[in-house]
């Protein structure tokens, strides 16, 4: 018996430090990592709330719907790194903040 | 017995994220992250979707934690780069995040004990109505179907960005620069 609350805290909290983490960190890379703590937030979030609201039949909406966050984290990883390498290649380092002009 | 290991699991969740945001070395935080992703797993198996954790631990940890791995390969240069990422992230330089995330944090947590408390707040993890894999196939396959087809273009849209951004031309530019100097 858990109640719902423990679940909504745990995930408040993960995406706060997820929020923390976009905020504080001027590295790109971590970014991308903070936003993967941020995606694992919401994706606790549907699956408790799924199992919260199977009354007698089993719920399989919260799963469903974390196939299609699981696809969106996988393809914002791609874009994202591909992203990273990209400034690598142009910067020779990953601090954000040296990106402020656009233009090559 | 349930809620105890919960209340742990939750423990190394939220531990291993905060060092995972406080590493130096992107190794160390890679590692850290895959602790996370195996928490989370053990979470939804708790909550009875035991499909949902296998897939966090297959794709997750598996593949996405294999592609961070690999670009940090190709990037990381030892000393150098955590001597850069220390001038970048250290504590004091992050005091107003700090300060605005637990504002946000408390306030978050004053509306979840604010909010109207159902009779039926107690959440049962019986584990008897598992949701199996034949289920959320029928579903996926039948009134979810319009999801299937937006998740398979935007694979393909993120396989062509991400082919388009990393053939850039920029690289044969910086090439014949080299060449020139």
């Amino acid at each position: 018996m858990i109640p719902i609350s423990w679940i909504l805290f745990l995930s408040l909290s993960l995406f706060t430090i997820g929020i923390f983490g976009v905020l504080a960190r001027r590295n790109l890379l971590f970014i991308l990592i903070s936003l993967e703590l941020m995606l694992n937030a919401v994706v606790i979030l549907f699956i408790a709330g799924s199992r919260y609201h199977s009354a007698s039949i089993a719920n399989s909406d919260g799963q469903i719907m974390y196939l299609l966050v699981l696809t969106l984290a996988a393809s914002e990883i791609a874009v994202g790194l591909s992203l990273v390498i990209h400034m690598y290649r142009q910067h020779h380092h990953l601090d954000i903040d040296k990106l402020n002009t656009l233009r090559d | 017995m349930l809620d105890t290991i919960f209340i742990i699991t939750a423990a190394i969740i939220l531990i291993s994220a905060i060092l995972t945001i406080t590493a130096h070395n992107v190794v160390h935080a890679l590692l850290y992250l895959i602790v996370t992703m195996l928490a989370v797993s053990l979470v939804f198996f708790i909550l009875g979707s035991s499909f949902a954790a296998a897939l966090q631990i297959i794709v997750y940890a598996g593949a996405i934690m294999v592609l961070f791995l690999f670009v940090t390969m190709m990037l990381h240069q030892g000393e150098k780069s955590l001597a850069q990422e220390r001038h970048l992230f250290h504590f004091s330089s992050s005091i107003t995040a700090l300060v605005l995330c637990s504002m946000l944090f408390f306030e978050l947590i004053y509306l979840l004990f604010l909010m109207p408390v159902a009779s039926n707040t107690i959440f049962t993890t019986a584990l008897s109505p598992i949701v199996t894999v034949k289920q959320i196939g029928m579903q996926l396959y039948g009134p979810y179907s319009l999801l299937v087809v937006i998740s398979a273009l935007m694979l393909l849209s993120a396989l062509i960005t991400a082919i388009h951004i990393s053939k850039n031309p920029s690289t044969t530019k910086i090439k014949t620069q080299d060449n020139d100097l």
